[in-house]
This record gives structure tokens, C-alpha cells and sequence, in this order.
């Protein structure tokens, strides 16, 4: 995704990180619940330089219909990058790398929606990447977990998501572009806070296992910041300026 | 293979009764993976290969070795891509035609794997820098279908890589040119190793066989490295993993991960 620059430094002396942060610290992160007009839920993230937006339909009539469940609702899910949202145009079609991302972020929310109320639906939901700097899967099902919510369909938890990983032989909190291409790993984690179970879980970059241990609790604690601003922005939404 | 039926959840009804005991429907223990039997250059025209079974999970890797232009701005390093595919022949409910999610992710799960342990040496296998390197190309085949794919292809290619030859070529007016009789092995630099592990309940069972992973509420693929490193993890199914399970599938990797290694090796110092 370009942005390579060999003699940047990851990580100083003072314990800062190339963008600024220290290494505990995520980035900026805005969710607005709501936005769109025709789809049932809706949600838009700012997460860092991502812009990510979701949209939710369901639950509504299974299109195929050999996709339908006589005894649960189905979940399908969407994940793709515009050709505009990365520094390279980016073919349309769905890629293999979104397919998968597709496929996890699905299982991710699979938890934590009660699909088994509604059999024979689907419940759909579409992400779409408008501008990406790392750590989009993670922006994205933090949205998604947002616009189920706003779409008002049942749900056991949200999940919130953050990358966990390691530069400069330190782990790290909220891997950027920069982080994930010149890093040594990156743990996308995805999180139910008051279920306290992990949904979704990606490695790639050598841990040892006591470095394996600690970026599952530092995303894990990472997730219950992002999960906070979640419900904050639920409650923009439904109850004014979020003091209720 | 995700079509439920009414034998399905009986299945898996048994399945869970037994976990509840401490057993499994064939008896192994539930860190205890399937024989793994591996025999090496079952392919003589690949320039590597290996055909894995794992239980009755089968699968035949083949590792073709040729000249490639570099990715752009990698043109010091060569190319090393692993592929994995589901024949029709391996199961009444495979199709022929695209691959569809599940495949998709099999593929780069087998390949993330062996590519973030880094155990092929790619800064080895540049031929003229930014203008032609080495490519490995390691292509798994499904044949066969009892459950887990993910660790029988992983072992597949692992297997077929570490008995390959590689021909050597030098760079000769502008072209690569093969230097006749001038094999040599690949530039292995770790053996990773996947330990796939389901979830059934509360229950952790490694290299779950076909029944048990129709039966899965989730999974865990974690791959490790010779030094004991974990390099590489893919969760997936409809269900999630305490912060305990998570840790705990982590250590049964590196220690479940060992003993394979040394089935690996044994199969490799066969292969010679």
C-alpha cells in the first residue's frame, strides 16, 4: 500500500512512535452511529487516516434463497476497498484479501448477534473502505458492530476491534500503515468487553510466547477503550448529546 | 461439508457427550493430533514435493522452481507463494469452478504461515537484482477430506519444500540461464509448523478429524517456529475464545508444534 520509507524510526528513544504516539496509545478514533438514509442501521468511523463507512439491511428475505436456514438467520457480510482508498488504484473486484477479511469479520460478529430470533433471514452488511491506513479490519468491525446496533437488531454484545503488534522489539498498541509494513508483527484483535471473549484473532510477525501473551492483553485492553466510544456513540445518536 | 443435517447433530451431539468424559470419537487424547504419515518426492517432475495424510485427510503438495521478474521494489528479494486448492475428487460436496471463501482463506492461511516464519531465505534467491529472481511455487492439492486442511496442507508444503532441489541459474545476456547440473537445496531458514485446534463447547481438541470439524463452534490455527516462536494465527467459526483459551492454545501450539517438527525433519533426512 506504499508509504515505505527505510530510514524512518518506528520507535525513539523517548519511547514515541512515528506518528506521534506513545506506544500505548491509539489513534484518533470518531464513530457517528446513523448517516445513512436507506439502509436499516448505519455507522461511519474515523480511525486515524481510515474512513470507513457500513451499512446494515435486515433482517429481510434470503436472496438466494438455497442460502436460507429453516432454523437460524443468516449473516452475510461485505468487506471492500474503493480503487480511490489506497495510495495504488485498487482493482473494483473483490480481491482474495478481501474475501477472507470478509469471511473473519463475519465469524468476528457471528457471536454477538442473536441471528437464531429471525430464521430464514439474512441480515446484511456492507463496508465499504473509503480511504485506508492500516487497521482497516479492525475500523471496520468496530463499525459494523455500531450499525447492527443502530439497525436495532439483537445483539448478546458489540465487538470492538484493534490491532495489537510489535515495532522496535516493543509491543505496541493500534498498528498504523507504516507500523504493519515496516514492523515485525501486527494482532488484529476483535473483542466482546462485557462477554469477555475474543472473535476475532489474526497474527502475522514472530512473538515469543511470552510477547504472544502480552499483545492479546494489550489489544484486549485496547478494545475496551474503542468500546467505550462505541456506546458514546450510540448514545449521541439515540439519547442527544450522550449525558444519558 | 457445512451442510447440516439431521445426522450432523447427532454427530455432534455424541461428539460433545464424549468431550464432557474427557475422550474423543476415536479415542485420542484432546492435544493428541491424528499419524501423520509423509512421503517425500512422490512427484519426480516437481522440483519438490510431498503427499501428507493426517488421519485420512490427504493432501499432495507439489514445489515448482523457475526464473521470475521481482515484485516491484522487491526486486532483492526472490518470490515464494503457496497455493491450496480442493479437488472434486476429495468430497461429494466439492464443486469445480472458483473457489469460494473457505478455500480463499485455507490458501492464505497455509501460505501466511509459512511465509511470516520466514523459512524460506528469499534474499538468497535474486539472480540479477530488480530483474529476475527465483520464485518457489509450493501448490497443495486436497484429495482427500476428513476435517483440518489447514495443518495437512501446512505439513505438505513444509515437507515438499525441505526435499526440494533447486536448479541454479546465472545471468547471461541479459536472461537467466540454467547452469546444467547444479541443484541445490532451498534456502530453509526455520521449519514452521500449524497446529490447528477446535473449539467444542468449552472444549480445546487439537487436529480435529472431519466429524469434529463439522461439530466446531470455532477454531484456532497457530503456527510456530523452530525457535518456539509463534509467527502466525488465524481464528475463525461462529464462536470466540477467552483471554485463558487464547493463552492456553497458544503454549499447546509450540508444544504440540515440536513433536511434528521432528516428524518433518525425520521425513526430510528420508528424502536424501
Amino acid at each position: 500500500m506504499g508509504g515505505r520509507d527505510a530510514t524512518m524510526v518506528l520507535l525513539d528513544e523517548n519511547g514515541i512512535r512515528c506518528d506521534g504516539r506513545k506506544v500505548d496509545e491509539p489513534r484518533r478514533i470518531m464513530i457517528k452511529a446513523g448517516g445513512l438514509k436507506n439502509a436499516d442501521g448505519s455507522a461511519y468511523i474515523e480511525f486515524g487516516d481510515n474512513k470507513i463507512l457500513v451499512g446494515v439491511f435486515g433482517p429481510r428475505d434470503v436472496h438466494p434463497k438455497h442460502m436460507s436456514n429453516t432454523d437460524t438467520g443468516i449473516l452475510r457480510v461485505r468487506y471492500h476497498m474503493e480503487p480511490f482508498s489506497v495510495g495504488e488504484r485498487k482493482n473494483p473486484a473483490p480481491s482474495r484479501r478481501e474475501i477472507e477479511i470478509s469471511k473473519v469479520i463475519k465469524e468476528a460478529l457471528e457471536p454477538a448477534v442473536m441471528l437464531d430470533k429471525f430464521p430464514r433471514t439474512a441480515v446484511d452488511v456492507f463496508i465499504e473502505v473509503l480511504q485506508a491506513d492500516g487497521g482497516t479490519r479492525c475500523a471496520a468491525l468496530t463499525a459494523a458492530s455500531v450499525a447492527l446496533a443502530d439497525a436495532g437488531i439483537p445483539m448478546r454484545d458489540m465487538v470492538a476491534a484493534i490491532a495489537a503488534g510489535k515495532v522496535a522489539d516493543t509491543v505496541i498498541l493500534d498498528v498504523n500503515n507504516e507500523e504493519d509494513q515496516a514492523g515485525q508483527a501486527d494482532m488484529p484483535i476483535g473483542y466482546m468487553p462485557s462477554l469477555e471473549k475474543i472473535t476475532l484473532l489474526q497474527l502475522d510477525g514472530v512473538l515469543t510466547p511470552e510477547e504472544y501473551k502480552k499483545c492479546v492483553q494489550v489489544g484486549v485492553d485496547g478494545c475496551k477503550i474503542v468500546y467505550e466510544l462505541q456506546k458514546k456513540a450510540l448514545q449521541e445518536k439515540y439519547f442527544g448529546n450522550g449525558d444519558n | 461439508m457445512t451442510s447440516t443435517s439431521v445426522i450432523d447433530e447427532l454427530k455432534k451431539s455424541q461428539i460433545l457427550e464424549l468431550l464432557e468424559q474427557g475422550k474423543r470419537v476415536d479415542g485420542r487424547a484432546l492435544d493428541e493430533p491424528r499419524e501423520i504419515s509423509i512421503e517425500t518426492n512422490a512427484i519426480p517432475k516437481a522440483n519438490g514435493s510431498a503427499r501428507v495424510r493426517l488421519g485420512e485427510t490427504e493432501v499432495i503438495c507439489g514445489v515448482k522452481i523457475q526464473p521470475d521478474r521481482p515484485f516491484p521494489d522487491m526486486g532483492d528479494k526472490g518470490i515464494f507463494i503457496c497455493t491450496a486448492e480442493l479437488l472434486p475428487l476429495s468430497h461429494p460436496t466439492v464443486e469445480t469452478g472458483p473457489p469460494g471463501p473457505d478455500v480463499i482463506e485455507l490458501a492464505r492461511v497455509v501460505d501466511r504461515g509459512i511465509r511470516e516464519s520466514h523459512m524460506i531465505d528469499v534474499s538468497q534467491l535474486v539472480i540479477e537484482p530488480n530483474k529476475s529472481v527465483v520464485g518457489v511455487f509450493a501448490d497443495n492439492v486436497v484429495v482427500d477430506y476428513d476435517g483440518n486442511l489447514f495443518d495437512a496442507c501446512s505439513y505438505a508444503a513444509t515437507a515438499a519444500l525441505l526435499s526440494s532441489k533447486s536448479p541454479k541459474w546465472n545471468w547471461v545476456d541479459d536472461a537467466p540461464t540454467l547452469v546444467e547440473g547444479e541443484d541445490m537445496p532451498v534456502p530453509i531458514a526455520t521449519i514452521p509448523v500449524s497446529v490447528t485446534m477446535g473449539k467444542i463447547g468449552s472444549h480445546i481438541i487439537v487436529d480435529p478429524n472431519g466429524d469434529e470439524w463439522a461439530s466446531m463452534d470455532a477454531r484456532i490455527t497457530i503456527t510456530s517456529d523452530s525457535n518456539g516462536n509463534i509467527c502466525a494465527l488465524q481464528k475463525g467459526g461462529s464462536d470466540g475464545f477467552t483471554l485463558e483459551e487464547i493463552n492456553r492454545c497458544g503454549d499447546i501450539s509450540v508444544k504440540v508444534g515440536a513433536t511434528i517438527r521432528e516428524k518433518l525433519k525425520a521425513a526430510q533426512q528420508g528424502s536424501q
